[in-house]
């Protein structure tokens, strides 16, 4: 910033060169002409200068703190591909459920079939014992098909309840799977949230990145070592965590510690 | 163990409570009750005499590592068994519950086997 007398000694200059370009002017001397307009408007360009490299300066820091703090890097980098894994996962474990209900499915309709068909044809016999329609050794027969109908529903209703079970375990998929999208869904807020701020650093006001708060993801990850993450995911970096493979590994870790 | 004790199961998902209040079922237990997360758990464990407690990790508001200290914390519940059925699988956070009491912890997928193999033992360690 000039000083007041500078400022005084610079007006004096401008004076003083205006002074000649005017007899210049009157003199018709074009080429004195040329230089004294040159000096004219020098200080001019020097405050432009000085501006546009402070401008220059304070974008070029900017887009560097932007770089180093910013998440987006890291979410390309990582967090996407990760969630494009997440995703996948889901789409194969919503496959296997449906495959594993369907599978029990399958197998239970026939059984429901066979009792069906058997109870009918063993009422209509019923019906004929009844109307004494029936001879000493069609009536054998009957005993002997009761006797058969009375084991096979016993073992097969058995097997309808264990397929019913089946059906009933392979809906966990919503729960893990519901997990696992709410995750990708905290991750494209993240992303959101990161390119607002990119659009805010591009309209040139640093104050408005400065100012922001701090991202949720700050405070997600200053906390990560004892949040809930849900399920582990294959092929993510969950499996970079120490994480436990199944049931048996957490047995023995539990073990390990005197359960 | 009694078939009649007063379960409490605890899981943000209503697909998840079903299935365990469905397993429970299957294994005898038929007096259960359901609680969304920690926060919605925790008074309904004060006001009712529950005898054991099943509950998720991940929830909102208050997750199951939460309810396990304040059951923990609270002289009328420091005793209830509580197990955790949950998907989370780092091995800080199993040592974690441990260290905050947990009874027994079993990871999602699980199996009907695994979660009556867990019920036996908790209840036979209770009684010895």
């Amino acid at each position: 910033m000039a000083t007041t007398t500078q400022r005084e000694e610079e007006r004096q200059a401008q004076l003083e060169l205006a002074r000649l370009l005017v007899e210049q002017l009157q003199r018709g001397d074009d080429e004195a002409v040329e230089i004294t307009i040159h000096r004219l408007s020098a200080p001019f360009e020097r405050e432009l200068f000085a501006e546009l490299g402070k401008l220059t300066r304070d974008l070029h820091e900017a887009l560097k703190g932007f770089r180093e703090d910013s998440r987006l890097l890291e979410i390309t980098r990582d967090e996407i591909p990760d969630a494009k894994e997440r995703l996948n996962y889901v789409i194969t474990m919503t496959e296997q459920a449906t495959h594993r209900t369907l599978n029990a499915v399958d197998a239970g309709l026939p059984i429901a079939e066979q009792i069906h068909a058997m109870a009918a044809e063993l009422a209509a016999n019923w019906v004929r014992f009844r109307r004494r329609e029936m001879s000493v050794d069609q009536f054998r027969q009957l005993a002997n098909d009761l006797d058969a109908f009375f084991a096979m529903t016993d073992t097969e209703t058995d097997r309808l309840r264990s397929l019913m079970s089946q059906i009933m375990m392979a809906q966990d998929f919503q729960d893990l799977t519901g997990q696992i999208i709410s995750r990708v869904i905290r991750l494209v807020q993240d992303v959101e949230e990161n390119l607002v701020g990119l659009v805010r650093l591009s309209s040139a006001r640093m104050e408005a990145v400065k100012s922001a708060a701090p991202r949720p993801s700050e405070v997600d990850e200053a906390v990560a070592a004892i949040e809930s993450r849900g399920p582990t995911v294959p092929n993510t970096k969950d499996v970079q965590a120490n994480v436990v493979t199944g049931q048996d590994d957490v047995d023995d870790l539990l073990s390990s510690l005197g359960f | 163990m009694d078939k009649g004790m007063k379960i409490l199961i605890v899981d943000d998902f209503s697909t998840m409570r079903r299935i365990i209040k469905n397993l429970l079922r299957e294994l005898g237990f038929n007096n259960t009750t359901e609680a969304d997360d920690g926060s919605t758990a925790l008074p309904m464990l004060k006001n009712g005499s529950f005898d054991f407690v099943v509950t998720d990790w991940n929830m909102p508001n208050m997750e199951g590592i939460a309810l396990l200290r304040a059951i923990r914390a609270d002289p009328a519940l420091q005793k209830l068994p509580v197990l955790m059925v949950t998907a989370e699988a780092k091995r800080e956070q199993i040592i974690e519950a441990a260290e905050a009491g947990v009874n027994g912890y079993i990871v999602k997928p699980f199996t009907a086997e695994t979660l009556k193999e867990k019920i036996d033992k908790i209840f036979e360690r209770l009684e010895s």
